[in-house]
C-alpha cells in the first residue's frame, strides 16, 4: 500500500495526541495553570492537527462533513464521531484544569474512553480490510492502541507506565512483523484464485492491461523501499520502544529528558507506520503478478 | 446508506467467456468512450500523449499464460471490471454513503456528489474495480451502463452495457443472474461459470466462463511443406536430367 505522508502523519500524531488526552483526562498528571495549558494544548494540537492532516489526501475535502453520516456501517465515519465526542467532552475538563475548578472525575473518565475509542476506530479502518491480509489481523488494533498509550504516557511524563508500555510495544512490534509476514499466504488468495485459472494450470502474467501505471498500481501495489524493510524494522523498534524505554528506566525524568524521549519515540513511530503501509500487500496486485 | 440492502431478486451482471475473448480491448475502449459523456464525471486522462500516460478506466483486459500439467500452454485474455458483489465490501466501508448497492437490481454505484475521494472503497475491493479519477477527485467504477440499459431513447439492441454491445466475439453477456431461467444463468450453469477470489467472501454477481478444453495438440511440423519442393519447367527438366547421371 502507498505510504501517503499525510496518512502517516495523521495516524501517528493523532494517536499520540489522543493517548496524551486520555492520560490527562484520567488525572494521571495532575497539572494546573500554565503547565496544564501547555500539556492539554499539546494534546489538542496533536489530535486536531492529525485530523486536519487526514483531509489532505481526500479528493474532495470540502465534503468532509458528509463522513459523519454513515456511523452505522463505516469505521471511518465512527472515527469521526468518536474523535469529535472526545474533543468536545474533554473541553470542560481541560478548562477546569487550566483555570481551576473541580469537575467530578467521571467527566474525564468518559472523555478518556472516547479517546481510546477513536484509536480503536482508526485501527479498525485498516483491520477490516480482508484485501490486505497483513492488516486484517489482531496485531493492527493492538499496535495502534499500544502506540497511542505509549505516546500518551511519554508525553504526559508517566515514567513507570511509559517504561512498561515501551517493553510491550517492542514485543508487539516484533510479533506484528513476524506474524504479518505469513498473513498473505494464510489468506489463501493467489493468481490462480484471483483469475480462477488455477484450475487449468500454473498462471503467469503474459501481458499487462496497460503499459503505464494506474491508480491501482500507485495506491495498492507500492513496492518502493521494501528492500530496506529489515533495517527499517530494527530502526522502528529501537527508536519507538528501546531507546525511550532505556531513558525511562535509567535517566532521571527531567522535562528535557522527557522531550528528547518523546521526539525519539515519535520518529520511531513514523518509521513503524511507514512500514505498516509499505509492507502491506493488497490482493489486487495478484492480477498484475506483483505484490 | 452504505448498509447493504437485503439480497435483491433481480441481480443484473455480466458473464464473461474466457474461451472466446481474444483480448482486443474493444470493451475497454467502448467503456471509456461511453463513460466520457453523460453519466457522472468523465473518465479523465493525464499526460495522455506523453511518456507516461495515466488515466481512469473502468475495465481492463489482462493476458495470462496458463500452463497445464500436460500439453501446451494456453493464452487466456481476462477482462476485469466491477463484479457487482452481493456482499460488496466497497459499500459498507464508505463514510459518506456515496457508495451504494441498488436494492432493485443490485448494481453498485457511486453518488459522485457525496464522494469525498478518500479511496477506502478502492482499498476494500479485491478486484481493483475502482479507480479514483485524478481530475475530479471522485471514485469511478463500472455502472453496468445504468444510463443505457434502462434508456428508452436508445434502440432496444443498444440497451445493454457498452462493453457487451461492442464485443466482436460475443465474449461478454449481460442479463439477470438472479433469474435461474435467464440466458446468462443458463450459460453459467451449462459452462460452469465461477466466482473470482471466493475466499474473499464477496459473493460476486458477475461470473467467468472457463476456457473449453482444447484436447491434445496435433504434432505440427511447420517446415515439412517447404522441404518437399517440386520443380517445374526448365528447372524441372534440368532436375530430372541431372538425376540420371
Amino acid at each position: 500500500m502507498h505510504p501517503a505522508p499525510s496518512v502517516i502523519l495523521f495516524t501517528v500524531l493523532s494517536g499520540a495526541g489522543f493517548g496524551l488526552l486520555a492520560f490527562l483526562a484520567l488525572g494521571a498528571a495532575p497539572v494546573y495553570g500554565l503547565q496544564a495549558f501547555l500539556l492539554w494544548g499539546l494534546g489538542y494540537a496533536l489530535a486536531v492537527g492529525g485530523l486536519l492532516a487526514s483531509t489532505f489526501h481526500l479528493g474532495n475535502p470540502q465534503r468532509a462533513l458528509r463522513a459523519f453520516t454513515q456511523w452505522r456501517t463505516s469505521w471511518l465515519s465512527r472515527e469521526g464521531w468518536a474523535s469529535m465526542a472526545a474533543l468536545l467532552l474533554l473541553a470542560p475538563v481541560a478548562l477546569a484544569a487550566i483555570f481551576g475548578g473541580g469537575l467530578p472525575p467521571v467527566f474525564g473518565g468518559i472523555g478518556a474512553v472516547f479517546c481510546l475509542l477513536t484509536v480503536v476506530a482508526t485501527s479498525m479502518i485498516y483491520t477490516q480490510l480482508r484485501t490486505v491480509p497483513r492488516w486484517n489481523f489482531w496485531t493492527t488494533p493492538a499496535l495502534f492502541m499500544t502506540f497511542a498509550l505509549t505516546g500518551g504516557a511519554i508525553l504526559s511524563g508517566q515514567v513507570v507506565p511509559a517504561a512498561i508500555l515501551c517493553i510491550v510495544l517492542a514485543l508487539l512490534l516484533v510479533a506484528a512483523f513476524r506474524l504479518g509476514d505469513r498473513r498473505f499466504a494464510d489468506a489463501g488468495a493467489d493468481i490462480g484464485s484471483a483469475t480462477g485459472l488455477g484450475a487449468v494450470g500454473a498462471v503467469r502474467v503474459l501481458a499487462p492491461p496497460h503499459t503505464g501505471p494506474n491508480y491501482l498500481m500507485k495506491e495498492m501495489i507500492h513496492v518502493v523501499g521494501r528492500k530496506h524493510s529489515a533495517r527499517l524494522r530494527q530502526i522502528a523498534i529501537v527508536l519507538s520502544a528501546v531507546v525511550p524505554g532505556l531513558i525511562f528506566l535509567f535517566v532521571p525524568p527531567f522535562p528535557v529528558v522527557l522531550g528528547v524521549a518523546a521526539v525519539i519515540h515519535i520518529a520511531g513511530a513514523m518509521v513503524a507506520r511507514w512500514l505498516f503501509f509499505a509492507e502491506a500487500e493488497h490482493v489486487v496486485g495478484l492480477y498484475y503478478g506483483r505484490r | 446508506m452504505t448498509a447493504l440492502p437485503p439480497p435483491s431478486a433481480k441481480k443484473l451482471g455480466l458473464v464473461i467467456d474466457l474461451d472466446t475473448c481474444v483480448g482486443c480491448h474493444a470493451c475497454v475502449t467502448a467503456c471509456k468512450g461511453w463513460n466520457d459523456q453523460g453519466y457522472g464525471a468523465p473518465l479523465s486522462d493525464q499526460n495522455a500523449y506523453g511518456s507516461e500516460p495515466y488515466g481512469t478506466f473502468l475495465n481492463r483486459v489482462h493476458s495470462y499464460e496458463v500452463q497445464p500439467d500436460t500439453g501446451p500452454a494456453q493464452v487466456i485474455n481476462f477482462p476485469r471490471s466491477c463484479l457487482h458483489c452481493e456482499n460488496a465490501p466497497c459499500v459498507t466501508v464508505c463514510p459518506t454513503g456515496a457508495s451504494y448497492k441498488r436494492a432493485e437490481d443490485g448494481i453498485v454505484l457511486v453518488n459522485e456528489d457525496a464522494c469525498i475521494g478518500c479511496g477506502l472503497c478502492a482499498w476494500a475491493c479485491p478486484y481493483g474495480a475502482r479507480e479514483l479519477d485524478a481530475q475530479a477527485g471522485v471514485m469511478k467504477k463500472c455502472t453496468l451502463c445504468v444510463d443505457r440499459i434502462y434508456n428508452e431513447n436508445l434502440p432496444e439492441e443498444d440497451r445493454q452495457p457498452a462493453c457487451v454491445r461492442t464485443c466482436p466475439t460475443n465474449a461478454r453477456h449481460f442479463g439477470d443472474l438472479g433469474d435461474p431461467d435467464s440466458a446468462v444463468s443458463k450459460l453459467v450453469a451449462e459452462r460452469g461459470g465461477y466466482d473470482l477470489m471466493p475466499e474473499m467472501d464477496t459473493r460476486p454477481v458477475n461470473k467467468y466462463l472457463p476456457s473449453r478444453s482444447k484436447g491434445p495438440a496435433a504434432e505440427i511440423d511447420v517446415l515439412a511443406p517447404l522441404l518437399d519442393v517440386k520443380t517445374t519447367g526448365f528447372a524441372g527438366w534440368l532436375d530430372r536430367m541431372l538425376e540420371k547421371f
